[in-house]
């Protein structure tokens, strides 16, 4: 089953190696891994996706967890939480026609277009990885000049908090 | 903090830190990277008290700290320098990590204006360590230095022990800095659990009372958290059973008649049919290692198990357990035996009656059988010789492979920290330097490296570091002119295709010894078995080399292979009890 673990580890150099590498050794899976700086810039806050069996799920938040850097995770997956991703796409616009029709799509799914050039609109979109999957599906692959993601970024609703 | 408020170098302040530690020894190799601090290690020489070891290669030093640690429960400290001093170290760090051995390995670094530049005996020792470390650092200011080695020291020693590397820059150790060092630390990450949770201690004891057929399994968890004597009042109380892993072999006395043998692949009959058919198991301090399952899926079918361990990621990684308890072995035994005291209750008396007779049952197969009449040495032998010489006592290390089984086997262990030697890794080399380790921590106890002829060649360089500090270790090489663990597995396994595990061009072992300046001896012959070993016990202040050359086609048995289950042993062909095929219901 796929899960979404949020970590709070210390803003170290090396700290993110240390999860990918036991990632990588243990031969966990991993979908996506985000992290940046918290609000206390001596604390990084990391997003990974991961799927398994409740058994490797368990290994994979113990073995977590054992990380000397790791000062506390959680499994947002075990109650209700927010998933959101960043979606940057290029889409060539070079036909009019073209254009109306992905202003429209835009609108439809809440993005805006951030830069227009000449040849190119690139549109940003934020959402669940489905939402961002459905637009890309939504546009001609043809046009597609390139997309960037940003792997999902998690939290978990109400009360539940991931805090020192 | 401590009242020492001087401004020194980075050098000296990584001293005056292991002089904070009580660090007694440093086993260690000079180069570029570290010439500061081994300059500080020669002008504080007259003040401080720690002898530095100088070893003849750096896997040999990382092993000395390891044979150390484990014979004193004290961290191993080891100096080495950047690139090549690192990656020799590697081995001894991956060695210790595996066994959970505290060590704190100093790594030399280039100056940090190169880093990352390709310098001369530069590499990424914080990146190749990573996998195999408790933890490590990259000291990037001098500031932050003596708080390193306090959080390093902190690290190896506490929770489930492991080694910490700490690399430290060239420049670094000249820079200056205020030197201050904490008397204690506390970190937000890592806070090491000790006491097991009271409800799951009650749910333990409550199912430990109702065993019918109930096994206790230790490992080296019990000798690291020097819980011999909880160990041995929760066993002797309950009147239980008890097998020990080849880690935790000395934490239970194996002379006491509630010790069945190792478990294990090459553990008794007795040991792995009584885990097979347990109706409840106590895994103490013992991490489910495959060695010892076997196939997994066939292990100890019909038991309800207790698991006890410091790190939780031990608890349910091989085997499902039914009640966890994550704490220090030490604490979570008092407290379970408390709360079996008080409960008023004890074990079901007629069930552990039948339980014994079927276990002294399986103990009829005499499961250690060797040909005790023959013309050629046998290797148990030898040992079952020591044994009786030395009454057990002394500290035995080893190196990788079937004369360690052997040590394992006809080496009975009443204490713990005798037994020293490679589970995890299972690294060939480690039983010279780690023997290194043990004789200068207990300079006045006999100290024993049985080993074979090709685990000998892989660190032998240390007979000159032996010489050099005048070590009188005892070596028992048991030469059978084969990789005698790889040539068992092809005469098993790969229907006798001795593919490369026959060791020619063999070193005359005798001269080779002399060379170095020991004694040197070579013995033929099973009845100088007895006065050869008597002799080298004798000298007592000489380095003696013992070359015994052994039976070539001898094997170990009982054995479980790869992939089989626990209860689906071989033993000895030659033993009048065999073949044992035995599948219970």
């Amino acid at each position: 089953m796929r899960h979404t673990i949020s970590v709070l580890l210390e803003n170290e150099a090396g700290a993110l190696s240390r999860v990918s590498g036991l990632f990588s050794a243990r031969g966990y899976n991993i979908e996506s891994l985000t992290v940046a700086p918290t609000e206390d810039p001596s604390l990084s806050r990391m997003t990974i996706v991961t799927y398994g069996s409740d058994e490797v799920i368990e290994q994979i938040t113990k073995q977590l967890n054992k990380l000397v850097d790791v000062v506390k995770l959680l499994d947002l997956t075990e109650g209700a939480h927010i998933e959101r991703e960043l979606l940057l796409i290029k889409v060539n616009v070079n036909q009019p026609a073209v254009c109306d029709d992905l202003k429209r799509m835009t609108d439809i799914f809440r993005g805006r277009v951030i830069d227009v050039s000449d040849a190119c609109y690139t549109i940003e979109l934020t959402g669940t990885g489905d939402k961002l999957d459905a637009f890309i599906k939504a546009v001609n692959p043809k046009l597609i000049v390139e997309t960037v993601r940003s792997g999902v970024s998690g939290i978990a609703r109400g009360n539940r908090t991931l805090r020192t | 903090m401590a009242n020492e408020a001087e401004i020194l170098t980075g050098a000296e302040i990584l001293v005056r830190c292991l002089e904070q530690e009580g660090v007694e020894f440093i086993f260690g190799y000079p180069g570029g990277s570290v010439l500061h601090i081994y300059d500080a290690l020669f002008t504080r020489d007259h003040a401080n008290k720690i002898q530095h070891i100088l070893v003849r290669h750096e896997q040999g030093a990382t092993h000395a700290a390891d044979g150390y640690a484990r014979a004193t429960g004290k961290p191993g400290v080891v100096l080495v320098t950047s690139g090549p001093g690192a990656t020799n170290a590697v081995t001894g760090i991956a060695t210790a990590y595996m066994d959970s051995i505290p060590m704190v390995v100093i790594t030399g670094q280039v100056p940090t204006t190169l880093i990352g530049n390709d310098a001369f005996q530069e590499v990424d020792s914080v990146g190749i360590t990573r996998p195999c470390v408790k933890h490590n650092f990259l000291v990037n200011d001098v500031k932050n230095l003596a708080m390193t080695m306090k959080k390093a020291f902190y690290i190896a020693t506490t929770g489930r022990p492991g080694p910490v590397v700490v690399d430290i820059p060239k420049d670094i150790t000249a820079h200056k800095t205020l030197f201050a060092y904490p008397d204690s630390i506390e970190l937000r990450s890592y806070k090491p659990v000790l006491s097991g949770h009271p409800g799951q201690i009650r749910k333990a004891a409550e199912l430990i009372l109702s065993a019918k057929r109930p096994v206790i399994y230790t490992g080296g968890g019990v000798v690291l958290s020097n819980a011999t004597e909880e160990l041995t009042q929760f066993t002797r109380l309950l009147r239980y059973p008890i097998t020990q892993t080849l880690m935790g072999l000395g934490a239970y006395p194996a002379t006491d008649k509630q010790f069945i043998g190792m478990l294990g692949m090459h553990g008794t009959y007795e040991a792995n049919m009584a885990m097979h058919e347990c109706d409840v198991l106590v895994a103490i301090g013992a991490r489910f290692d495959d060695r010892v399952t076997g196939d997994v899926k066939k292990f100890c079918p019909h038991a309800k198990i207790i698991h006890i361990d410091i790190d939780p990621s031990s608890i349910s990684k091989n085997v499902r357990v039914d009640i966890p308890i994550v704490g220090d072995v030490k604490h979570v035994l008092i407290d379970l035996t408390k709360e079996i005291r008080d409960s008023g209750r004890s074990p079901g008396e007629d069930a552990l009656t039948q339980w014994w007779a079927q276990i002294h049952n399986w103990q009829e197969k005499h499961c250690l059988y060797y040909d005790r009449n023959s013309e050629l040495i046998k290797p148990q032998a030898v040992i079952e010789t020591l044994y009786e010489l030395t009454g057990g006592d002394a500290f035995i290390t080893s190196d990788v492979g079937q004369h360690q089984m052997w040590a394992a086997q006809f080496y009975k262990f009443d204490q713990p920290r005798r037994w020293i030697n490679s589970g995890g890794l299972g690294t060939m080399g480690f039983g010279l330097p780690a023997a290194i380790g043990v004789k200068l921590a207990y300079p006045d106890r006999p100290v024993f490296c049985i080993t074979g002829e090709a685990s000998i060649q892989m660190c032998i360089q240390e007979l000159s570091t032996c010489k050099q500090y005048d070590l009188p270790i005892k070596i028992i090489c048991l030469n059978n002119r084969y990789m005698g663990m790889v040539r068992q597995w092809q005469e098993m396994f790969y229907d006798k295709r001795y593919s490369h595990s026959y060791m020619d061009a063999l070193p005359d072992f005798v001269k080779l010894a002399e060379s170095y300046g020991h004694l040197g001896r070579y013995i033929t012959k099973p009845e100088a078995v007895r006065s050869a070993l008597e002799e080298a016990m004798a000298i007592q202040d000489r380095l003696v080399f013992m070359d015994f050359i052994t039976d070539p086609a001898e094997n170990v048995f009982p054995m479980v292979a790869a992939g089989k289950g626990q209860h689906e042993m071989v033993l000895s062909p030659l033993s009048p009890q065999t073949p044992v095929e035995r599948e219970l219901a």
